[in-house]
């Protein structure tokens, strides 16, 4: 199957006896991947009619001769299978609901909302694909698509990407948990690129920055002149992400109001625009993220409980970069390698020094500061290695720098004993009183390698 | 090959230009501007009070010069084909000539404030966009892709300026074709 076209297998007939709407028609559909075709009036129509041809028939109402209504009826009689649409002026919209009762599947009238004709397009194509039952088995999640941004071999993360292959495949709402600067939308974009919605878009809520008094809008969208200055219809952000994904950043942050007007989407999957009435229907996955603590949140009634667990439904949490050192060294190569030639500057590695000082910082602001650093340092950098004095970060006792954790200091201390021991298993596991395969297992865990 | 953008009530030089390097750099073919030759009054439905886009390209195919060339027409005015309501663009599949409106591209006209930054944005998208079409290109399913088809101006933010992968190698096999 062709991916990345539309359904080109689609084919789309248009009988208009008006040039410039069969013209328009034709060029609209064919830029949209189908196949397309049109005549001026029933008899070319006709002609150019056999059974199973033409999926979708747009058919005018008005044409000379024989009208579109009983045009409508010879092409029952000729393809049943056919879907027909009828188009129509506002005059003749009685006209129209005759021919739907006569079996016509919709119609549209002239001038047509340019996004109400793709949906109503997609919406048949999709009917058709499920009436012909010629679904195709969905697709199978082999292996993780776009996960190449998020880099990390530690155990911590591995965890994460395993969580990241359980949960994107089902519908389930995700709460993604972890301090600033620990990359949530990154696991927010890879769930999505790795679920079935990958196609429909993910569209991100920044909770934080919602501006009050807009806050409906930004959610449901707005009807034209709903308020001064909307002078055409605006979407929503829930509206924009029907059949995709939304993504609550900062979900701790947004308002009691805010909070209500959320649940009540997430319950029903459905909304009206501001200054509308027409119940509008979306069918959305939810992913939401937080650097809050939530629960204490709920318990100091500044979060819905209700709302809490419908969101935490699956929780992935992200570990701080101090707790998974042993990315440090492969974030920062990834970091230098991506940012270096786009940046035209000439550095291509780390000194040893300038690794040691960047593995033992304490990277309060995680990836994100760790990114920065690098960032500063390449343009820093004057020859191809980054040299310590090219890091925007103060030298600091390795005491002080460690994290005090009891994994990270046996973390080091195997380290050590290893080094001492030029990497001989037998001989460090001797020394620190455990087999070798927990040993193995603890250089794994830790991510330890041997320097070259 | 080379692009010529020929500006029909526009003004905004400052964006014209930045248009220019932006194609320039997509497409990798000079580009030149053309002065301003045709008044859109023709083109003009008062009843709609819009411009017909189908009409704007049959003159800027009158008006491009007789050479290998693309012409893309950037307009301020509202347009449409006459079975929609509006279009933010329309170009020729395979052929030669594009336009693209910033009328409704604007933050102003959905009660927002003024936002220059993200007007600038979505007009590069949407002439990358009617632009490919001249190069043979369709809509793509993938939300990222500057061929997606989006009819809200809110929703052209949701793709990036850049061609998927798949849609980048079409174009640089089309480009290699004569044109239609």
């Amino acid at each position: 199957m062709n991916l990345n076209k539309n359904d080109q297998s689609i084919s789309i007939f248009i009988v208009d006896d008006e040039l410039s709407v069969r013209d328009s028609l034709t060029k609209w559909f064919i830029e949209d991947g189908y196949k397309a075709d049109a005549a001026a009036d029933a008899e070319e129509a006709l002609k150019k009619l056999k059974p199973g041809i033409w999926d979708i028939i747009f058919l005018d109402i008005k044409l000379p001769g024989m009208d579109g209504m009983e045009l409508q009826q010879r092409i029952k009689s000729i393809d049943p299978d056919a879907t027909i649409i009828m188009i129509t002026a506002y005059a003749t919209v009685d006209t129209a609901v005759k021919s739907l009762k006569e079996g016509a599947h919709d119609y549209v009238t002239k001038p047509v909302d340019p996004d109400y004709l793709s949906h109503l397009v997609a919406n048949v194509v999709k009917q058709r694909r499920l009436l012909s039952e010629n679904i195709q088995l969905k697709e199978r999640i082999q292996e993780l698509y776009e996960i190449d941004q998020i880099v990390g071999d530690s155990p911590a993360m591995q965890k994460v990407f395993e969580l990241i292959k359980t949960v994107a495949p089902t519908d389930t709402s995700v709460m993604i948990r972890g301090e600033s600067g620990t990359g949530k939308e990154l696991i927010a974009r890879a769930i999505h690129s790795n679920s079935s919605r990958r196609f429909f878009p993910i569209i991100t809520i920044n909770c934080g920055g919602l501006t009050e008094g807009l806050t409906e809008s930004e959610f449901f969208g707005h009807e034209k002149g709903a308020f001064t200055g909307a002078l055409y219809r605006r979407k929503g952000k829930f509206e924009m992400a029907n059949g995709g994904t939304i993504f609550l950043d900062e979900v701790g942050n947004i308002d009691a109001k805010a909070q209500t007007d959320l649940l009540r989407v997430i319950e029903t999957k459905q909304f009206t625009r501001v200054g509308g009435d027409e119940i509008i229907e979306v069918d959305f996955r939810l992913i939401c993220a937080t650097n809050r603590d939530l629960e204490l949140a709920v318990k100091e009634g500044t979060f819905r409980e209700d709302l809490y667990y419908r969101l935490n439904v699956f929780s992935i949490s992200i570990p701080p970069l101090r707790e998974r050192r042993s990315d440090i060294v492969l974030l920062c190569n990834y970091f230098l390698k991506k940012l270096a030639s786009s940046m035209n500057r000439p550095a291509t590695g780390f000194a040893p020094e300038a690794l040691e000082r960047l593995k033992t910082h304490d990277w309060r602001g995680n990836v994100r500061e760790l990114r920065n650093a690098v960032e500063r340092a390449i343009v820093v950098a004057k020859g191809p290695t980054i040299t310590v004095d090219d890091l925007p970060i103060p030298p600091t006792s390795k005491a002080a720098a460690r994290d005090q954790s009891l994994e990270a200091l046996e973390s080091v201390h195997i380290k050590d004993v290893l080094e001492q021991m030029g990497w001989n298993i037998t001989r460090s596991a001797e020394m620190l009183g455990i087999d070798r395969a927990t040993l193995y297992h603890k250089i794994k865990k830790y991510g330890l390698r041997k320097q070259t | 090959m080379k692009l010529y953008i020929l500006p029909l009530l526009f003004t905004d030089n400052g964006l014209l230009e930045h248009l220019s390097s932006v194609l320039s750099e997509a497409f990798k073919i000079p580009v030149s501007f053309l002065e301003e030759s045709f008044s859109l009054e023709e083109g003009y439905d008062p009843v709609r009070n819009q411009y017909n886009s189908t009409w704007i390209l049959s003159q800027l195919l009158s008006e491009a010069p007789k050479e290998d060339c693309k012409i893309l027409g950037v307009t301020s005015v509202d347009l449409f084909v006459p079975v929609l309501t509006f279009v933010f663009g329309e170009a020729q599949l395979r052929g030669r000539a594009a336009v693209v409106s910033s009328y409704r591209l604007r933050d102003e006209l959905y009660g927002l404030p003024k936002n220059p930054e993200r007007l600038r944005e979505r007009l590069e998208k949407e002439a990358v966009h009617e632009l490919a079409h001249t190069f043979g290109l369709v809509h793509c399913r993938r939300p990222e892709c500057v061929m997606h088809s989006y009819t809200y101006a809110e929703e052209i933010d949701l793709k990036s300026k850049n061609f998927c992968s798949t849609c980048s190698v079409l174009l640089d096999q089309n480009k290699g074709q004569a044109p239609a």
